[in-house]
């Protein structure tokens, strides 16, 4: 897979940019290149790359993100060392934009210097499985409003349509599908179609641009095979 | 059934409201249920129903009592602060008996407190969020599913006994994505509300909205009469779920977030050979109290699991009368408690050394 110095992830909320960026970011580590992420998230309160930090600390990359995340405070504030990211020319970035164009206004004034250098991914990530982003006009409706809030354009497709733990191999195949139709109508190429790593072995062959991705566990959802009790309905 | 999607909780809250036939919205934006808002904002004017985003919590509050008072749907939502300010309203809509959703997805408190997820709100709502003699429905869900669910229920218990209704998740239950299958779009209101101000047309008489009574004697018979609407529901309303019980010897009681932290819990306490099961109220008013009675005929100890300073506990001890011993293991300020502090909680009682 081809990559460039830095590679954004922009996208509906709750479309997967954050587990996507984490991956792509240890992906890229695994090239033998220096890696940096940015957590340029001033929408999610909650569940963002810094709970991550660990996994990205153990692996030799290093995490720019607010003083404030994860913290009891909602400020939308942007982290000041995030400049380096665009400044410093030796590293390869990996920048996680927040949801929609709310998320993605924050990105636009790193803009005139990432377009400067010209070496870029703008990656839109995609979830047909949220309920906002179902068929191709309402994505395509985000797609637009995130281009027109940042002023930076995409420059490929990123498929992750999943129903979280309940996702079967037939479900990221439409996706695929649903990416592929996306990417024709805005005229751009599919870079990969992410799906859990538990269905690697379904899905290596017969998904084109596969990419694999382990997904954070949160220590307060149920582990896999837990069900319900008996509930007085 | 309908198509299976990815949701947030709060955004299941919303498109499941507005599923259940709900167009009227007016809030105010705080986190950490501020996707509730956005989601309407965003699909309302689409399916020509309102979006309000008003002046202040008060004014939310007070414009669902106006919605509700001709009989049409109506919901508002917030997060702990912003329901304290929203109390008046809930106890004047309580008084004059109207139907209406108020969605609480609690952050950490007293006061500004913090953002992130907590379950301290539980004494307020529970008791009747306001000044007076009243209660709401309040419903607990614990995943993604049944804030979807729940809400349609809420909803309906709501306008078949003109109360209001509450639908309290922590910060967690209203962030945290799951799939969900929506339910079918259906109208849980009805078209033929005999109290609404609708304009009599000068066919009948007034139907007047308020909660201003001038005789005492007639306030005392409303009272009376609201009081026996509510004996009534907890008779019938009362919903929980029992994981593991039948042969309990240690009963877990939890809600919402913690729930989901206890199950993990007993699954490794049921490893370790600790007979562990768990009651999950599902209402909260009503609290489901003769389940919890029968319980403590047949385990040893309780142990509530919550994210504030015990305020289910004192419920769980007056449900069981004090018949066994009730243990905590809580966090607070934000902070949710693992598997292994609930295990630890589990292991003590076990071993006879927790204090209840």
């Amino acid at each position: 897979m081809n990559y460039k110095r830095l590679t954004l992830f922009a996208g509906h909320y709750g479309s997967g940019k954050t587990n996507i960026a984490l991956n792509y970011a240890l992906w890229l580590r695994g090239q033998g290149l220096r890696v940096t992420v940015a957590d340029l998230d001033i929408v999610n309160p909650y569940f963002r790359t810094k709970d991550g930090e660990a996994q990205l600390k153990a692996a030799g990359i290093r995490l720019i993100s607010s003083d404030y995340a994860n913290s009891n405070v909602d400020l939308p504030a942007l982290p000041g060392d995030a400049y380096s990211l665009v400044d410093d020319r030796s590293v390869h970035g990996v920048i996680d934009v927040g949801g929609d164009d709310r998320g993605a206004l924050a990105l636009g004034r790193y803009v005139p210097k990432i377009r400067e250098e010209g070496d870029y991914e703008m990656l839109f990530v995609l979830n047909k499985a949220r309920p906002l982003t179902r068929n191709i006009d309402d994505a395509l409706e985000v797609f637009c409003e995130i281009e027109a809030a940042c002023a930076l354009p995409f420059t490929a497709i990123v498929g992750n349509t999943n129903l979280g733990p309940l996702t079967k191999p037939e479900d990221v195949v439409a996706g695929a599908a649903f990416a592929e139709e996306f990417g024709e109508r805005v005229g751009l190429p599919v870079k990969m179609i992410c799906a859990s790593q538990k269905l690697s072995n379904e899905l290596q062959n017969t998904v084109r641009n596969f990419f694999p991705i382990n997904i954070m566990q949160l220590y307060y959802m149920e582990k896999e095979g837990t069900s319900l009790g008996k509930i007085n309905l | 059934m309908s198509e299976t999607v990815l949701m947030k909780g709060n955004e299941a809250i919303a498109e499941a409201a507005i599923l259940a036939g709900c167009r009227h919205y007016f809030g105010y934006p705080i986190t950490p249920q501020t996707e509730v808002a956005a989601y309407m904002a965003k699909k309302m004017p689409k399916i020509g129903g309102t979006f309000l985003q008003a002046e202040s919590e008060i004014a939310a509050i007070n414009m669902v009592y106006g919605v509700a008072a001709t009989g049409h749907p109506a919901m508002t939502s917030s997060s702990s602060p912003g329901i304290s300010l929203k109390a008046e309203g809930i106890s004047y809509l309580a008084g004059a008996d109207l139907p209406a959703l108020i969605v609480n997805v609690q952050r950490g408190g007293p006061g500004l407190g913090g953002i992130q997820p907590s379950q301290s709100d539980y004494d307020f709502v529970t008791r009747g969020p306001g000044h007076g003699d009243f209660h709401v429905l309040v419903f607990a869900p614990s995943s993604v599913q049944e804030m979807a669910d729940l809400t349609g229920r809420a909803f309906h218990l709501a306008w078949k006994y003109r109360m209001p209704a509450m639908l309290l998740a922590d910060g967690t239950m209203g962030q945290m994505m799951e799939p969900v299958n929506l339910p079918e779009p259906c109208n849980a209101f009805g078209d033929d509300n005999p109290w609404a101000a609708t304009g009599t047309e000068m066919k009948r008489p007034h139907n007047i909205i308020n909660s201003l009574d001038l005789s005492p004697e007639n306030l005392e018979k409303m009272n009376f009469a609201r009081f026996e609407r509510y004996a009534k529901i907890e008779e019938t309303e009362c919903l929980w779920e029992e994981y593991l019980m039948d042969d309990a010897e240690i009963c877990i009681v939890a809600t919402g977030i913690t729930a989901r932290v206890s199950r993990n819990a007993i699954v490794e306490a049921r490893k370790q050979g600790l007979k562990v099961g768990m009651i999950r109220p599902i209402t909260l008013w009503p609290f489901p109290k003769k389940v919890l009675a029968q319980a403590a005929d047949q385990v040893k100890a309780f142990l509530c699991v919550e994210m504030n300073m015990g305020q289910m506990k004192q419920d769980v001890e007056l449900a069981i009368r004090c018949k066994k011993p009730v243990a905590l293991c809580n966090r607070v300020g934000g902070m949710i408690p693992t598997p292994d502090e609930v295990l630890d909680s589990i292991r003590k009682i076990a071993e006879g050394g927790m204090e209840a």
